[in-house]
């Protein structure tokens, strides 16, 4: 099996390699060749895995593949850990990012940079497949650092626009702040276990419980809580928790399949899948889980929040995407890891499917994204109109849907848990719900009901995109129904993450909801019996009294809560705050610094001071070297009495 | 082994230098390249003679004042390699001049004779006698082209210097024989480790140290190098600065550490003084030189301070990281100057500064391969001067003169501003002279497989450092 886990990340980095250098050797047609045929190994592949793994119960695989360097005893290596959460992951990250590649194909069909963006979304592909399949630190940062590469690149994929660079640096900037934890939590295991080696450091946790360390002296800190912290800091840059959220909305200006494949289904999911991963250690601290819990909730409650006053098409979507991270956030925090997975797995589809019919509109409206200059699009766009239908009753939790039963795990399980911040998380999921449905019907109705605002000009031109883009689309739709259904029995109550996600008993919120759980059609008809699915109804009900039969209320709440709203759209003032504090901050200082360190001392002072100096020196120095041969022995002779004198006669 | 199979390879090299003189006297001018080949020849089956005969352990000839051991090997076959790379490259600038004649190839054959000896020489007197060889060849050599006064005024100069130096060094010999009893490297250390110290036998030392600077070129003994250097034909120049190093090393190393070494301690510090003096002064004032002979020359100073640096270290890993030192600094002095000769053509010396400039638009690859020789001698990896000089601070670290490695490395520095000048001018610079180069195939090739070699080193240093370390602590 090694060969075949290695031939799973190197299929798309091949694809990658031949596009990005040979791309314009090999024409357009060829790249976008070469990368699908990557990807798609890999998918196919995955599936191979997949079935080993889960269906023919076949080994875990956790095996070092080659070793980088030793130093000072410590291993630096690249190793697979192939189990069940692996093989899930690989299939989900490869079956989207193969659907996005077919889709490209028409959504970038004019781009200039066409083979460029193939070769980047191939290696992001490779980066994702390095992350999830790793079995030690230096390769999950690794791969943490490349997927944030390949996002830089593709945020500013048109380098020409200047939100697009602006979007990308913040991007950069806001997830070094996660990554710069990140690194000290790595470095962290690292000097109080001495390896990076997963099984390695979880088996050493248990012996650091009540170990305490003193960073500001004085005030000791439990060892675990600081390491699980600062792994999670760097989760809450990755997977966009406030207040390190800021950079996805902006990412949004990258092209719209990156914004489905990384900035929704995949990348954004590695910090949820990270922690999961690490559940034998964020187990051993409560303090941490609690602080996990409380990030997730606000996250999920006022992301949500922002996302009823967007107008941008995308930027809805995006919103729900931090949302229904916070969702994912909040169940990591209640140690419902499994629950978790499975909405970020069944999250991966639907949203990647919203991604994807927001940029079909997108084409059909010829790059216009503002819900308000679309509306009517159903009767010029049948398929995309059904899709999108699919994919946002998936995401509110419609009954039967694929979102319901990860969200209502999510919120069962929340509801059980008795950690410092569940009450709280309870209340922000459960008015998540209805915000979720608002916010998502809001943008269904504005899109695709009522009559069509677009000019005549965009009006004519209004089509059905073809088949490259819908067909991605359709099969995108089929996990979003049906992926629920089919996997909470074993992913949740089964057996299938046994001895890959670890839980205190104590703790065990999931086994609670168990005990309730009879199978599929029990658990919708329970659903129907709990508050959330109402709230659920209530929002889109919201959605379409107010934007659909009475129109003139939006204008009328919009002028009584004028305040309320101007502080949404500000989003919460948190892009003003960095701007001016962090922003302007470090831009003073950097001035200070600039002007005076640099310019008077280093340049000044040191740098030129010191040639001037040293030429100066020189130039004095060559005249001893004044060409008479008496000078020279002159010269001599006094050397060689100094010598005499300074050794012999002392 | 016989005594005269241990030193077959003097003995042929000398009898093939009496052939080279009989037969260039019967040669017409138009022949001269006969004088050339056979020279050329020579130099080759003496390095296979060398190779051949090459003593299992050492080797003591003639009552102990000859050895052939493996680090005379390893220093000869350096010695006649870089010297059958000096004749390649200087044959067609003395035909340009019309100074391509037999004494410039018999005088060289001496000279390497000479220094064939010194590397060999187990005795004082041997030593003195390989030493008078190689310099009086040389000074014939700067004095060559008779009609120019430059060079006449650099031979004069050279030769009284040298002189006064060859008698400093004689007289520090003879105290150390009155004060021993011999002549013989071995019975002096053995000697010498009885008695101990004295004001004698340190005012010995004392003479012979100066002696050696003046030969390696270490401040304040060192004023002859820019004007030799500069006066002399450059082929010349090419000659004296680049194998003659070698054997002063060699000198160095028989008299000081296997004569001398149990005064370690005081030629220890007298070193120190030296090294620093050279560091700081070759680095500061190659700064201000316009000229290109004459920031070599300035270069080749600062450049001994940092052999003289593993040699006062005391260890063998010293004694290994100088050799490693003089061996390299000896290939890139070969490329250095050899560049020049590269550049000049009939009527014309490259020997300013200037003259270097755009360089990468007139031949990307020459411009490539003295940037690969300034790297190295400014001591940037990956080339081989940069890991020259990393032994050798590392050796004296290893001593914990801590501070004087320090020293080292910020005169490195400022020294590296006169290399990467020159670099800067290759690369960013107008060319002001358009020209065609036009150095024939075996000069190209030879010049690349230098600069190559130089960068080869640097990556792969390990089999040459190994070789080092065996001869000098095997």
């Amino acid at each position: 099996m090694e060969n075949l886990y290695l031939a799973i990340p190197l299929a798309p980095l091949v694809g990658a390699i031949l596009a990005g250098l040979f791309g314009h050797q090999i024409g357009r047609t060829a790249s976008h060749w070469v990368t699908i045929l990557g990807v798609g190994t890999a998918f196919a592949l995955s599936l191979v895995a997949f079935n080993h793994i889960v269906f023919d119960g076949g080994e875990v695989f956790n095996q070092s593949v080659y070793t980088w360097m030793v130093s000072d005893g410590i291993r630096f290596e690249v190793g697979f850990l192939v189990d069940t959460l692996t093989v899930m992951m690989m299939c989900v990250v490869t079956g989207v990012s193969l659907m996005v590649h077919i889709y490209t194909i028409g959504y970038m069909h004019d781009d200039p940079g066409y083979q460029r963006f193939f070769s980047y979304i191939a290696l992001f592909t490779f980066s994702m497949l390095m992350l999830v399949m790793s079995n030690n630190f230096m390769q999950l940062f690794f791969g943490w650092e490349a997927v944030g590469l390949v996002s830089y690149l593709l945020i500013g994929f048109w380098y020409k626009k200047e939100t697009a660079i602006y979007a990308n640096m913040k991007a950069f900037l806001v997830n070094r702040v996660g990554d710069f934890g990140f690194l000290l939590g790595i470095a962290a295991v690292l000097m109080y276990t001495g390896s990076l080696d997963y099984d390695t450091v979880f088996a050493a946790m248990p012996s650091l419980v009540g170990q305490t360390i003193e960073i500001i002296p004085g005030s000791p800190w439990d060892v675990i809580t600081v390491i699980c912290i600062l792994l999670f800091i760097g989760a809450m840059g990755k997977s966009a928790q406030v207040p390190l959220h800021v950079w996805l909305p902006d990412s949004m200006e990258g092209p719209t399949p990156i914004s489905a494949l990384i900035h929704a289904a995949t990348m954004v999911t590695a910090g949820i899948f990270m922690v999961a991963r690490m559940s034998p250690m964020f187990e051993l601290s409560e303090t941490a889980l609690s602080f996990i819990l409380i990030i997730g909730a606000t996250t999920a409650l006022f992301m949500g929040l922002i996302g009823m006053v967007q107008n941008d098409i995308k930027k809805v979507v995006a919103y729900s995407t931090l949302s229904q991270l916070g969702y994912m956030t909040v169940a990591l925090g209640a140690s419902a890891y499994s629950a978790a997975i499975f909405h970020l797995m069944t999250h991966a589809f639907f949203k990647a499917l919203l991604f994807l019919a927001a940029g079909a509109v997108i084409i059909a409206m010829h790059h216009e994204q503002d819900i308000r200059k679309m509306g009517g699009l159903k009767k010029y766009m049948p398929i995309t109109y059904w899709v999108s239908l699919i994919g946002s009753l998936a995401l509110i939790g419609f009954p039967g849907f694929a979102g319901f039963f990860s969200k209502d795990a999510i919120i069962e399980a929340v509801h059980h848990s008795e950690i410092v911040g569940a009450s709280y998380a309870y209340f922000a999921v459960m008015a998540g719900v209805f915000i979720t449905a608002f916010y998502s019907f809001r943008m269904f109705f504005l899109v695709f009901h009522g009559e069509t605002r677009m000019d005549e000009e965009t009006k004519s031109h209004c089509h059905e995109c073809k088949p490259v883009v819908t067909v991605p689309l359709i099969l995108l739709a089929i996990p979003s129904v049906i992926i629920g259904a089919l996997a909470i029995g074993p992913m949740l109550f089964g057996d299938f993450f046994n001895g890959v996600i670890f839980v205190d008993p104590s703790r065990d919120v999931i086994a609670q909801v168990g005990e309730h759980y009879h199978g599929v059609w029990s658990f919708v008809l329970h659903g129907l019996s709990a508050p959330a699915v109402y709230l659920a109804f209530a929002g889109i009900f919201s959605a379409w009294f107010i934007y659909l039969k009475r129109p003139q209320l939006a204008t009328l709440f919009y002028n009584r809560l004028r305040p309320l709203h101007s502080l949404l759209e500000k989003k919460y003032g948190f892009d003003e705050f960095n701007a001016a504090v962090f922003g302007g901050g470090s831009l003073k200082l950097g001035n200070l610094l600039w002007k005076f360190g640099d310019i008077k001392l280093i340049d000044g002072l040191l740098v030129n001071g010191s040639a001037k100096a040293v030429g100066w020196f020189s130039g004095k120095l060559r005249h001893i070297q004044t060409g008479f041969l008496y000078h020279y022995a002159f010269a001599m002779i006094i050397g060689l009495l100094l010598l005499l004198t300074w050794f012999v006669v002392r | 082994m016989s005594d005269y199979m241990t030193a077959l390879p003097e003995i042929f090299l000398l009898s093939m230098a009496c052939v080279v003189l009989t037969v260039d006297l019967f040669l017409k001018d138009s022949q001269r390249n006969i004088t050339y080949l056979l020279s050329q020849v020579s130099l080759g089956l003496t390095l296979l003679l060398t190779l051949a005969y090459q003593p299992h352990g050492t080797q003591l000839a003639f009552n102990g004042t000859f050895i052939s051991d493996l680090m005379s090997v390893v220093l000869k076959c350096f010695v006649y390699v870089v010297t059958m790379g000096v004749l390649l490259y200087s044959r067609r600038y003395l035909q340009d001049r019309g100074m391509f004649k037999g004494e410039y190839y018999v005088l060289g054959l001496f000279g390497v004779l000479g220094m064939m000896i010194m590397i060999s020489a187990y005795s004082m007197l041997s030593l003195y006698l390989g030493l008078e060889l190689m310099s009086l060849s040389m000074y014939a050599m700067v004095a060559f082209c008779r009609n120019s006064k430059r060079a006449s005024e650099a031979a004069m100069k050279y030769f009284v210097l040298g002189a006064l130096a060859s008698g400093i060094l004689l007289y520090g010999m003879s105290i150390i024989y009155g004060m021993t009893g011999s002549l013989n490297i071995i019975e002096i250390s053995r000697s010498l480790a009885e008695q101990g110290s004295s004001v004698g036998v340190l005012l010995g030392l004392a003479f012979i140290v100066v002696g050696l600077a003046f030969k390696l070129g270490a401040v304040p003994f060192h004023m002859w190098i820019p004007d030799v250097y500069h006066g002399a034909p450059t082929a010349v120049t090419l000659y004296i600065a680049s194998a003659p190093k070698i054997a002063a090393f060699a000198m160095t190393m028989r008299l000081l550490v296997e004569g001398l070494g149990s005064l370690q301690a005081d030629w220890q510090t007298m070193l120190m003084v030296l090294a620093v003096l050279s560091l700081g002064l070759g680095n500061i004032v190659a700064i201000a030189q316009s000229s290109i002979k004459r920031m070599l020359a300035y270069s080749t100073i600062s450049h001994v301070g940092f052999l003289l640096l593993g040699i006062l270290a005391g260890t063998g890993e010293g004694y290994a990281a100088s050799m490693f030192y003089a061996l390299t600094y000896a290939l890139m002095a070969l490329g250095g100057f050899g560049m020049i000769l590269f550049l000049s053509r009939k009527g014309f010396e490259a020997e300013e500064l200037d003259d270097f400039k755009g360089l990468n638009e007139r031949s990307p690859w020459f411009a490539f391969m003295m940037l690969i020789i300034l790297f190295s001698m400014a001591g940037i990896p990956p080339t081989v001067g940069f890991y020259a000089k990393l032994s050798v601070l590392t050796a004296v670290v290893n001593v914990d003169l801590i501070w004087l490695a320090t020293v080292a490395v910020i005169f490195s520095v400022i020294g590296a501003f006169y290399y990467l000048r020159a670099v800067k001018m290759m690369y960013f610079d107008a060319a002001e002279d358009q020209s065609e180069l036009q150095p024939c195939l075996s000069f190209r090739f030879a010049l690349s497989a230098n600069g190559l070699t130089v960068l080869a080193l640097g990556l792969f240093p390990a089999g040459l450092m190994a070789l080092c370390a065996a001869a000098l602590n095997g």
